[in-house]
């Protein structure tokens, strides 16, 4: 009876100290030497196994990527990135069972210029993942931000995408592969060394002034997410990927979701955190390391001697409070300490996301937004929240118009010059026009940018060419033919 | 009395820029009443060699979410997270690896 409760607390005391001694839940005989998700504890070898069964599992279940295919990986450096590389790298060598079968470039995009980087960190920076690369044999290429001022406007434009290849395709041309090219393995091409590109320092000033001109860090941080999709996806076109690889970690995904949201991205989540991402037609990107959490990531980085660079980012050192993206960070963090199932759950749910398709398939670039490339979602329904939203800026904008208080700026538009209501209708119109153009959450980003003027020029002349077009359209919109003029074909 | 002793820290994946860039420390802990234990450590580290921004290093008694740490290339998750295990056998070097997780 009293004997109960001892017992009781003894075996509490038990469980709460467990010795290092523990053993691996796999083979059951090594020591354990990491703790993964909730209780799991695995030693080197069986947690080696896990962590690269897990990749070929993930390209295989989701059979996007076909065999012989070039695909472009984007590595930042960091410890996601190069872990996706170390694992392309080991699927691809002679002695992997069951070898992964396209062929990989490399691409990363030294960002020090919009992050504040002195020239001799870049330098470092890059001579150092240059090293890393160089080792792993595939073709390489460092691209320094500042080339995004220099993109064609083709980037934001919708290619049209290839036909869905029907779910039998990829068996047919795994069959086929396997018959041409027996086992030839290509070995590393030399290349002749691509001197690294020179950085202006004119284009560095530029980028800065058009980081600059967002005001909130959130905002800066969303804008230089875009620039680098673009840049990525225009270097995949132009050197031939048909596939782009991208190394966001489960972690990552989880507080990218979070964040989305609360951005107002909800309409682009499945995109933005799903395994594949078609939104710009002929290249897809794909997120192979998406079911790894950051610390398994971290731990076999460390235990199996991956070489990895410290990135500094936008949010490197700022506080908790500094951007949206950080405080999510920090909330799902601390959040995983005490409930370790925290960033599996929210990931399951983002695996249930889908997109739901609009009517027109037809990808009219009406249809799309000109930042993130994705379909807009600012339709605006009776008595949707958007509504709501939009009503309420109509009001505090005739508000304060009507008071020409230049220091009551108007609740929504800012539009830099903080003179008298009246003297700021061109900027006005400008933005609202650009704003009719971008997404929900785009449009915020823009309304924390002090001036368009600084985007470059690529996106300007893309916004003017379907400003042009829409007002084409409008003016010519009664001799349109449109699907409800069917009475014409019914007569029999 | 626990003697003095010789541990091994390894700061990595970004820690080191809160520590001047330096990722290896090699440090004696003096000897005290008290087993040390990784409470005490961090205090330690916080106290001697951490140069700046403690709220993104320490957070009350433990580190702050987000930062793993391995002790003698273990998860620290796999024993008690302050248990002394390995600090205080005396003299033992021990090697204590901090670093984030992004």
């Amino acid at each position: 009876m009293c004997q109960v409760d001892e017992e009781y607390q003894e075996e509490l005391e038990r469980a709460d100290g467990p010795s290092v001694s523990k053993k691996c839940v796999k083979c059951k005989e090594a020591s354990a030497a990491v703790v993964i998700r909730a209780g799991d504890t695995y030693c080197r070898s069986c947690f080696k196994e896990y962590f690269i069964h897990k990749f070929r599992a993930m390209l295989g279940k989701n059979r996007v990527i076909f065999p012989g295919e070039k695909v472009l990986l984007a590595v930042s450096g960091g410890p996601s990135s190069c872990s996706m590389l170390s694992q392309v790298q080991e699927g691809l060598s002679q002695k992997a069972h069951k070898k992964l079968r396209f062929s990989p470039g490399i691409v990363h995009i030294d960002e020090g210029g919009a992050v504040g980087q002195s020239a001799e960190e870049r330098q470092r920076k890059v001579s150092e993942l240059q090293a890393v690369f160089k080792a792993t044999g595939f073709p390489f290429l460092i691209l320094p931000l500042e080339q995004v001022l220099d993109l064609p406007s083709s980037v934001v434009e919708t290619a049209l995408s290839p036909l869905e290849p029907p779910p039998s395709a990829y068996k047919a041309a795994v069959d086929r592969f396997n018959q041409t090219s027996s086992s030839d393995y290509l070995p590393p091409q030399e290349r002749e060394e691509k001197s690294l590109p020179d950085v202006q320092k004119s284009h560095t000033q530029l980028l800065q002034q058009l980081m600059g001109s967002a005001k909130t860090l959130t905002a800066r941080e969303d804008l230089l997410n875009t620039l680098r999709q673009h840049l990525l996806v225009h270097t995949a076109r132009t050197e031939g990927y048909s596939k782009l690889m991208l190394g966001d970690n489960c972690t990552r995904l989880a507080i990218k979701l979070l964040t989305s949201i609360s951005l107002g991205r909800g309409a682009q989540l499945a995109q933005d955190t799903g395994f594949s991402d078609s939104r710009y037609g002929n290249i897809i990107s794909v997120r192979p390391m998406r079911d790894y959490s950051a610390k398994e990531i971290a731990f076999y980085n460390h235990m199996f001697n991956v070489p990895a660079v410290v990135v500094a980012s936008l949010d490197t050192k700022t506080s908790e409070k500094a951007s949206i993206q950080r405080l999510t960070e920090s909330f799902v963090t601390k959040l995983q300490t005490d409930f370790p199932s925290t960033v599996s759950t929210i990931y399951r749910t983002s695996e249930k996301l889908q997109t739901a398709c609009r009517s027109s398939s037809s990808a009219d670039h009406s249809d799309r937004c000109l930042l993130c490339v994705c379909t807009l979602d600012t339709a605006v329904e009776k008595a949707s929240a958007f509504q709501a939203t939009l009503i309420s800026e109509q009001l505090s904008q005739t508000k304060s118009l009507g008071c020409r208080n230049p220091g009551q700026s108007p609740g929504g538009e800012d539009c830099g010059r903080a003179t008298s209501g009246g003297g700021c209708c061109s900027l006005t119109t400008e933005t609202t026009d650009l704003k009719s153009l971008l997404c929900y959450s785009c449009q915020l980003t823009i309304r924390d940018m002090s001036s368009v003027d600084h985007l470059p020029l690529y996106i300007l002349s893309e916004a003017q060419r379907r400003q042009r077009r829409a007002q084409m359209r409008d003016e010519i919109s009664e001799f349109l033919l449109d699907d409800g003029d069917e009475g014409i074909y019914r007569e029999v | 009395m626990a003697a003095p002793i010789a541990v091994h820290l390894e700061f990595g994946g970004g820690a080191e820029l809160l520590f001047n860039g330096v990722k290896e420390h090699h440090v004696t802990l003096p000897s005290q009443s008290e087993p040390w234990d990784m409470k005490q450590l961090l205090v330690w580290i916080q106290r001697n060699l951490l140069k700046e921004r403690p709220e993104l290093f320490v957070q009350g008694d433990s580190v702050r979410p987000g930062i793993l740490v391995l002790i003698n290339d273990a998860d620290w998750e796999l024993m008690n997270q302050n248990a002394c295990a390995c600090l205080t056998a005396a003299g033992l070097d021990c090697s204590v690896g901090l670093k984030p997780a992004h």
